[in-house]
């Protein structure tokens, strides 16, 4: 079991992350905006998370924090 | 659960100014990660450049100094010296350091001072809104550039990891990037080692990071990545271009 979180306030939606995640579970909200205006990027079906980290290594903003 | 991954405490909880997509940010973690692993967030001092990167010292959880355009391998030399027990690093762009400060890198190389320069190499002037610099590729179109770099007349980008590998001073110089994971996690490796050189003292060390520049490039995250891949890589091979460790005595 892995968990990622997202400190969605940090986030710029570059989006960065969503191709290096080898389950292919990020992608970004377009249905909400954080208080800088962007899209933040999210992973809905966290049960498919292996908590890789790749996601947290590529993000520019240092937004993710993983367990497992 | 236990935690894999967390923003280290070498970095403030001040978010990055940078573009969204920019990968100054992902060096700035590799960097403060580097110091935090070796034990040295009581003992560093890192200095600004001017450049994108002018708010560093925001960024870094150690002490920080703001040096002027170029200048930061001379202020770095002048911590180094009062308290070389410190591990001392300038970051700094290519404007900064291959440009206007190009007598001061050299300069340090060359005497050998025992700091590291973490070089961030985007090809372009990204805070002053996208000039050419010299580390800018044949072609390359920049708003100073409209038509493309003619190396007839604006000469040819310049190697500083090779250039400033001929000197003797210099005992670690390595190029790297952070297009994607494995290399992300490769570049850590290589700063990690520039800052263990510094440490026992075997002289000046430098880690050129190829990084991009979405928004003066004019394009998506995504594509300057793999522009970097395409354009940059071919002019500024990956790979180490010193290491005294490795070399023979008297060589
Ligand atoms: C003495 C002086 N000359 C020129 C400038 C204008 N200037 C500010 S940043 C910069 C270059 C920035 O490019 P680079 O070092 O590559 O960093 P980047 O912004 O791409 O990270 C220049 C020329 C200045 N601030 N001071
Ligand atoms: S202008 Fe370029 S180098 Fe500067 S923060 Fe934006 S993307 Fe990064």
């Amino acid at each position: 079991m892995a968990k990622v979180t997202f400190n969605t306030e940090r986030c710029k939606g570059c989006g960065l992350c969503i191709p290096v995640c080898p389950k292919q579970i990020i992608s970004l909200d377009t249905s909400a905006f954080n208080a800088k205006g962007y899209h933040v990027a999210g992973v809905k079906e966290m049960d498919k998370c292996i908590g890789c980290a790749s996601c947290a290594r590529m993000c520019p903003d240092v937004v993710i924090t993983v367990e497992k | 659960m236990a935690v894999v991954f967390e923003k280290t405490k070498m970095l403030t909880d001040t978010p990055f100014h940078y573009c969204p997509g920019c990968t100054h940010g992902i060096i700035h973690r590799l960097v403060a990660e580097c110091v935090e692993e070796l034990g040295m967030q009581n003992q560093c001092v890192g200095v600004a450049p001017v450049g994108c990167a002018v708010f560093a010292y925001n960024y870094f959880n150690c002490d920080m100094m703001e040096a002027a355009h170029g200048r930061a391998p001379a202020v770095a030399t002048g911590c180094k010296r009062v308290h070389p027990e410190n591990l001392v690093f300038t970051y700094q762009g290519d404007g900064d350091l291959a440009s206007i400060g190009c007598a001061e890198i050299t300069h340090a190389a060359t005497r050998g001072e025992k700091i590291t320069a973490v070089f961030i190499n985007n090809a372009i002037y990204g805070m002053t809104g996208g000039q050419m610099a010299p580390t800018s590729l044949p072609g390359q179109v920049t708003t100073t550039s409209p038509y493309g770099r003619d190396v007839n007349s604006a000469g040819y980008p310049i190697r500083m990891s090779e250039m400033l590998a001929t000197l003797n001073g210099p005992a670690y110089i390595a190029r790297v990037s952070v297009h994607d994971v494995p290399h992300i996690i490769q570049a850590k490796k290589a700063i990690k080692k520039a800052f263990e050189y510094q440490l026992a003292g075997k002289g000046f060390s430098m880690v050129e990071v190829l990084s991009t520049c979405p928004t003066n490039w004019g394009m998506t995250p995504q594509d300057a990545l793999k522009w970097l891949v395409d354009n940059m890589i071919p002019y500024y091979p990956l790979g180490v271009m010193k290491d005294i460790g490795t070399e023979k005595e008297g060589e």
